[in-house]
């Protein structure tokens, strides 16, 4: 096996010799974007609870309470919504401030029924 | 918010800076250059090409005072490390570190903080760094205001995102105004055993919310070197690392300009160095000519030995200055045996400004030969990372390579040793907590990367929410404490009398600490040598001693032995007696009052000392001595009896006798002293002739307590005795 890969590397290194250096360096980049262009997908269509309390806190709740309020729509099964789009959504229904409906999310999670 | 300006001669007031701390915002956001003219530095007597403009208020090298106090300033950023797990304590540090030249200060996270799920708030104690919370960065923030203020230059203020918090931590650091940070997902992956999915999804959010307050990001890869058995061999996978955290950091909307690479010469000697570490700074800059490079010094060799550690970082600096340093780090000397010092900060920073005031402008003079074996050797690296890279994506891409150990392998690549870090995709911190977004996802917030829905007629992301705390400052939400014990005030309280009192104690890290070290050589065997010190420092009454460094001299001849202790006593500041500053007449009225009586001297060295050369400074006019102001003198010589010198005065008719006594074993110098003033009364001239005496063992008390008029240590320059002589002659009454 080990032998193996030290034989295709060789062979590799035959065609990277025959590179120049602008050429080897534009070479290094490419695979390098190759590598991430997968991982960056995963970001751009994934989140995390992490993510959704990064979002809260933009949005002027506390670190304290944008846990707990995470913990509960993450419960509810709503954190692929967004938190902010949760906790905005419960703003806008029960007529409060942003941190007012992250309070009452804290308070009764049954706030987030029939959200969506 | 204006502060008030520190004043040089004052403590940092630390209660004062924590008041009002709820409202203050930072004056200032994003990363800071040093202002380097294109057209090189005049300072002092040279001209410099590679200088950033100097400081406000600084303090130079030691030899600085033979050069103007001149105090030339690297054109790279200089970063030192500081967390002793007391923010108090460190920002008082900062504050001597800025005035050494540092003006980027990385603050270590308390041990643990990355697997914390979540931010941490109040300003709890931490272990080898300090807990990252809101109120010690926006205390620590507001000192560093206060002190670019003092020093006359920005300082960035740098920290860690990484760990499960990562965005969290991102979007604390953009609101408090911090300049900088770590952020590498691979390090999370690797050395924190962070679930490879989260790690990646979390950092392209902090990543972004890093690019939109414009903090500058250092990357992880370095911590291969100090890792893998072998860090010399880990290169081509050290530039591998590097390129996908630069290609994705560029993915999810960074500038090159704000990524940095951290990278480390990965060997210290014995080892020929500059074999391994020259190659690889050279290909590495070549293939990330677009980004910044943060320069690091060696650790994975820093034991005990200070001295070591510095030479090794000198040539670290030399690397740097023959390839290239945007930022230039240093490592405190002492992090091999303790959770570093104070003043070993500063010892760091010096390296650096010693280093690059040494060889400024060296590629000017000694270009590097890429003709040998360098070229051959940048070039064998570069192919090695190129096909470390194909065989990553012939594998399955990233994480199935990091599932089969391809990283942080002691081997040089393509060989492998087999004890790379292996992770499973599903396992690790925070497995599974990854979720997708559904197709309606949204969140109403600047800075936010990757897919987000906004609904129909949202021009700006965040006006349904009117604002985010990024746009709107007075929305962050300000927590004090949340633990009542466990905070900066109870600390506070228990140093006040160390801080704010008059009780004094040493200190290493802490105010009140009573840290001390002791440096000996003791005629001992290295095992015996230990217990010796141990013994040694109990008897004279250190607390807590222990042996932190020792270097064999010799097998059975014995030991340079270093050992730490504690004071356990405090000294009342006003129990103190400090001598009194003498004050000079102005030069005018020295030169006129010299003249007017025509003023002349006798000296000479006394006893058998052929010392001269510091008399020869305080009497010749071209070291400013004595004969600048107008005073005659006559030279006697070298290891001249006191009575001649005494014989010598009255045949002259000299008005004073100068005497000079390096030699001090057995108190020699003391005597010859006493024997001047008995002999002159003898004379009877006494009250008619004034006595002098100097050199590296006399102090400003010696005059009392010997019967002369006056006498002077190192450091005495022509004038301060000629101001003697006047000071006398008035009180005489002679003028």
């Amino acid at each position: 096996m080990s032998d193996d890969r030290i034989a295709r590397f060789e062979k590799r290194r035959e065609e990277l010799k025959k590179m120049s250096d602008e050429a080897l360096k534009a070479r290094f980049w490419d695979l390098c974007n190759q590598v991430v262009d997968p991982i960056v997908d995963l970001a751009r269509t994934h989140t995390s609870p992490s993510i959704e309390r990064a979002v809260l806190l933009r949005m002027g709740v506390d670190s304290v309470s944008a846990h707990g309020v995470v913990d509960r729509i993450l419960e509810a099964g709503l954190l692929g919504k967004g938190a902010g789009h949760v906790v905005l959504k419960v703003s806008q229904k029960t007529g409060t401030d942003i941190r007012g409906a992250a309070a009452a999310i804290l308070e009764d999670k049954d706030v987030l029924q029939g959200l969506f | 918010m204006t502060q008030k300006p520190l004043d040089p001669h004052k403590k940092l007031d630390i209660e004062q800076i924590l008041e009002g701390l709820e409202n203050y915002h930072p004056t200032r956001h994003g990363w800071t250059w040093r202002d380097v003219p294109e057209e090189g530095v005049d300072m002092g007597p040279f001209h410099y090409r590679n200088m950033s403009r100097p400081l406000k208020n600084s303090i130079g090298l030691p030899a600085s005072k033979y050069f103007d106090h001149i105090d030339p300033q690297p054109s790279c950023v200089v970063t030192t490390e500081i967390a002793s797990g007391r923010f108090e304590d460190d920002i008082r540090r900062m504050r001597m570190a800025a005035w050494h030249g540092a003006d980027h200060i990385m603050v270590i996270r308390t041990t643990g903080q990355s697997h914390i799920d979540g931010l941490l708030e109040g300003t709890p104690e931490g272990v080898g760094g300090v807990p990252i919370t809101r109120k010690q960065i926006r205390a620590s923030r507001k000192a560093c205001d206060m002190i670019e203020e003092e020093v006359g230059r920005p300082i960035n203020f740098h920290s860690y995102v990484s760990g499960v918090a990562g965005p969290e931590v991102a979007v604390l650091f953009a609101e408090e105004g911090i300049n900088g940070a770590h952020q590498d997902p691979q390090y999370n992956v690797l050395y924190r055993n962070v679930n490879m999915y989260r790690s990646f999804v979390d950092a392209a959010e902090a990543k972004k919310v890093m690019a939109g307050a414009r903090i500058f990001q250092i990357d992880g890869a370095h911590n291969a070197n100090a890792t893998a058995k072998a860090g010399w061999l880990v290169m081509p996978e050290l530039m591998v690392q590097h390129g996908i955290n630069c290609a994705f950091s560029v993915a999810v909307g960074m500038d090159k300009d704000l990524i940095g690479l951290s990278t480390v010469p990965p060997d210290a000697p014995p080892a020929p160095k500059l074999w391994y570490d020259l190659p690889y700074a050279v290909a590495l800059r070549d293939f990330f000519s677009e980004f910044k490079m943060r320069a690091q010094q060696n650790t994975r060799y820093i034991e005990a030995d200070i001295e070591e550690a510095i030479r090794t970082h000198t040539v670290d600096t030399l690397i740097s200055m023959l390839t290239r340093a945007d930022i230039q780090s240093t490592i405190t000397p002492d992090e091999g045996r303790n959770v570093p010092w104070h003043y070993n900060n500063i010892r760091g920073v010096q390296t650096v400004k010693q280093t690059w005031a040494a060889l400024d402008g060296i590629k000017e003079l000694v270009s590097l030969n890429y003709e040998g074996p360098l070229g051959e050797m940048v070039r064998d690296l570069k192919e090695r990372a190129v096909a470390f890279l194909e065989e990553v994506i012939e594998s399955g891409g990233y994480f199935a390579a990091v599932e089969k150990g391809f990283f942080v392998d002691s081997a040089k690549y393509p060989e492998r040793n087999g004890d790379g870090i292996a992770r499973d995709g599903k396992g690790g911190v925070g497995v599974g907590t990854i979720i997708e977004r559904d197709s309606d996802y949204y969140a109403p917030v600047c800075s936010h990367f990757g897919e987000n829905h906004l609904p129909a007629g949202v021009e700006h992301v965040c006006d349904p929410i009117g604002g985010c705390t990024l746009c709107k400052p007075e929305k962050i939400v300000y927590i004090d404490e949340l633990d009542p014990e466990d905070n900066c005030n109870r600390r506070l309280e228990k140093t006040l009398p160390y801080r704010k009192g008059t009780s004094i104690k040493p200190e290493a890290e802490w105010a009140g600490d009573g840290t001390v070290l002791m440096q000996f050589f003791v005629p001992l065997p290295e095992d015996v040598a230990a217990v010796y010190g141990v013994e040694m420092a109990k008897k004279m009454g250190l607390n807590d001693p222990e042996v932190v460094n020792i270097q064999v001299m010799h097998p059975a001849e014995g030991c340079f032995v270093e050992v730490k202790g504690k004071v356990g006593f405090d000294i009342d500041l006003t129990s103190l007696h400090v001598p009194e500053k003498e004050i000079i007449l102005p030069e005018q009225e020295l030169r006129d009052a010299v003249k007017k009586v025509g003023l002349r001297v006798v000296a000479a060295t006394v006893g058998e000392d052929e010392h001269s050369v510091g008399l020869r400074e305080i009497l010749d006019i071209k070291h400013g001595g004595i004969e600048k102001y107008g005073v005659k003198y006559t030279y006697l010589g070298t290891s001249v009896p006191v009575g001649k010198l005494v014989d010598a005065a009255i045949e002259t008719g000299a008005h004073a006798i100068l005497i000079s006594t390096i030699i001090s074993h057995n108190d020699v110098h003391r005597a010859q002293m006493k024997k001047l003033a008995d002999l002159c009364q003898e004379k009877g001239i006494r009250d008619r002739i004034i006595l002098i005496a100097g050199g590296t063992q006399v102090s400003r008390e010696m005059a009392a307590e010997t019967g002369l008029d006056a006498t002077f240590g190192r450091g005495t320059k022509g004038i301060h005795v000629v101001n003697a002589m006047v000071k006398k002659l008035k009180a005489r009454g002679v003028i």
